[in-house]
């Protein structure tokens, strides 16, 4: 009777389908587990989820490559502060960020002879920033400029060879911004006659006015689909912080769309790829790595479905016309002209990130 | 102890026990990380409450709440006008048994994604869109007026949204609303407007109400509508939270940014409670 009374209270068969639950819950992530320790994890940008970038190494190791996209180095910690070590592989990042992931220890030092690094454009293996401690934590695989891109049929080339058009009146309304504060506060330096190395708190109110100037002029102030969109449909005629990340995927539907690098000149963006510390697949990630630097990885995600970049690698295997597109031959003079992307102290980087928020809030 | 006492109590606990449960763990937890971080310092440090204080004394991020009252309000406000008339005709004036097909064609957009329907109001605002094709082709305009990323389309997208929603609060009111009501009133004198504003309009008010405060809470702390039609030509308080995790990931800032924001859909619930309670037979 006993037995029958604890069989029929709710509680206990509560408990004992809980208790069920979780056996098979544990089952589960096991089974999940021991499927991922196969696979590549990867944390990334949108152009690494191209099928055609990623098909080709699956394809050649057998795996599978498991990716998740994230915008923002600090949504990417997040990401990572989140899971379980072991979980992720590797990392793209913006160059810059790559010893905010080494102080947090999550970064694997790279092993140099592995890695082409002397076929990378000079000016962008970024050593003060993927070079921690004598020890090297990330690799550049792709770059490009925060500049100016715009429609060439609707305004003057000419007038593109300078900041100052983007605070004249001649284009006004015609103007879309970049929203990221970074490298937008880096072009408003350079309007102003700034390095956006030496960026300090004193320049900060006259970085402001210049961005004022802009927003008065522009249209909107959209992430990469918005602005992307907004230049691609006539929305506007320029867009500020754009380049050949926004031109040259477009160029075949609209050949129109171009960008320039100033005399003031732009800022020059990198990202780069870092391997987890915790990784239980080093010898896998080292691979992708190798893959994506190849000439043939560098090509494929030079010219991703997401967004089209400079490969870092001078030995990327691109057609002739993606190179024209890229403006590859271009690149050294682009190179020299250009200027570091702001690389703030966490301290300078708030503030910069408040000077942002009053320009979208000013009228 | 008489073991069937037992088993009777034990019961409503164990059948409320996951509803519990889901709260504790998606929201009291979840609510309680959140009030602790947002005490923290971004850097690591320990207990501080500078993250609430620049909201205050940052005009910038007071902006933000201000530009989210707002625009609530404008979109509250005129969603209510417009569902109010819609649900009336939906309730009185279709023939009964057109009123399931009149409702689920009134609620059809709901069956795209949010985001979908967001960015196809950019294409029906902007420069070569729609209305201004046809506000230059008529020769209304001779040139193009400024409709996508504006306050404007932020409004329109959360209203086309919205009237959806209220439409189906108050019409689920008007229909539980026995005519006896309508008939005492004419016999006592009264004329259909009048009848409107002293009993039909009194009683539904609470199916207004709940819809209002639907419509407070979900546009309030919406991210996606002013982020694709406002162009970022103004931040609204959703805005100013994702942009404190996008690149610095200062997680203790958003926490207190988001604190804030639920305070004010309290005190917005506090206000019009009355009309949310539940009733009981």
């Amino acid at each position: 009777m006993s037995i029958n009374m604890k069989t029929m209270n709710p509680l206990s068969v509560l408990k004992s389908h809980l208790r069920a639950a979780c056996a098979a819950t544990a089952l589960l992530l096991a089974t999940g587990s021991l499927v991922q320790a196969a696979d590549l994890n990867a944390l990334i940008w949108c152009d690494h989820a191209d099928p055609a970038l990623l098909q080709p190494f699956e394809e050649a190791n057998g795996v599978k490559v498991n990716v998740k996209e994230f915008e923002g180095t600090g949504a990417g910690m997040a990401i990572v502060e989140q899971s379980q070590p072991g979980d992720w592989d590797v990392m793209v990042i913006d160059s810059i960020d790559i010893p905010r992931g080494v102080e947090k220890g999550l970064f694997e030092p790279l092993p140099e002879d592995k890695l082409p690094l002397a076929d990378l454009f000079p000016q962008v293996k970024m050593d003060s920033s993927t070079v921690v401690d004598g020890k090297r934590y990330g690799i550049t695989e792709k770059f490009g400029y925060n500049t100016i891109g715009y429609n060439k049929t609707k305004v003057d080339p000419a007038d593109m060879q300078s900041l100052a058009a983007l605070t004249g009146d001649k284009y006004k309304g015609k103007i879309a911004i970049y929203d990221y504060y970074l490298p937008v506060i880096g072009m408003a330096a350079l309007a102003i006659g700034k390095k956006t190395a030496e960026l300090t708190e004193a320049d900060l109110p006259a970085i402001k006015d210049e961005l004022l100037k802009m927003k008065a002029n522009a249209k909107l102030v959209g992430e990469v689909t918005a602005s992307q969109t907004a230049l691609a449909t006539g929305e506007v005629d320029i867009l500020v912080g754009g380049g050949e990340w926004v031109t040259a995927g477009l160029a075949k539907e609209n050949p129109a769309l171009d960008f320039s690098i100033p005399k003031e000149g732009a800022v020059l963006w990198s990202q780069s790829l870092a391997m987890f510390k915790d990784s239980e697949n080093k010898d896998l990630a080292l691979k992708f790595i190798q893959y994506i630097m190849s000439p043939e990885g560098q090509a494929r995600l030079a010219t991703s479905s997401c967004y089209w970049g400079m490969p870092a690698n001078t030995k990327a295997a691109l057609s002739d016309e993606q190179k024209k597109i890229l403006r590859f031959d271009e690149q050294p003079d682009f190179l020299a002209r250009a200027q570091s992307y702001p690389a703030p102290n966490a301290d300078l980087d708030k503030k910069m990130q408040d000077v942002w928020t009053e320009m979208l809030q000013a009228q | 102890m008489n073991p069937a006492t037992n088993s009777g109590r034990a019961l409503p606990w164990a059948l409320v026990t996951p509803a519990l449960g889901w709260t504790l763990l998606f929201f009291v937890l979840p609510f309680l990380a959140m009030g602790f971080s947002s005490l923290t310092a971004h850097d690591g440090g320990g207990f501080t409450l500078s993250n609430y204080s620049q909201f205050f004394t940052n005009p910038a991020y007071w902006q933000a709440m201000v530009n989210s009252l707002q625009v609530t309000a404008i979109v509250t406000l005129v969603s209510v006008l417009l569902a109010y008339p819609f649900a009336w005709i939906l309730a009185e004036q279709v023939p009964e048994r057109w009123q399931r097909l009149a409702l689920m064609l009134a609620v059809l957009p709901f069956w795209t994604s949010y985001v979908v329907r967001s960015y196809s109001w950019l294409l029906v605002l902007a420069q070569n869109g729609v209305i201004n094709r046809a506000l230059t082709d008529s020769g209304l305009f001779t040139e193009p007026v400024q409709l996508a990323n504006t306050r404007l389309a932020t409004i329109t997208g959360f209203v086309h949204f919205f009237v959806m929603l209220l439409t189906l609060t108050i019409f689920a009111n008007l229909k539980q609303l026995s005519p006896s009501y309508r008939k005492a009133a004419a016999d006592l004198g009264a004329g259909p407007v009048r009848t409107f504003l002293h009993v039909v309009l009194p009683l539904t008010l609470p199916g207004i109400m709940v819809g209002a405060f639907l419509t407070f809470v979900l546009c309030i702390g919406d991210y996606i509508t002013p982020q694709i039609l406002g162009g970022n030509n103004e931040l609204l308080m959703p805005q100013l939270v994702m942009m404190q995790i996008g690149r610095r990931g200062d997680f203790p800032l958003a926490s207190a940014l988001s604190i804030i924001l639920m305070a004010i859909v309290t005190i917005a619930y506090l206000s019009c409670a009355r009309w949310l309670k539940i009733e009981r037979a």
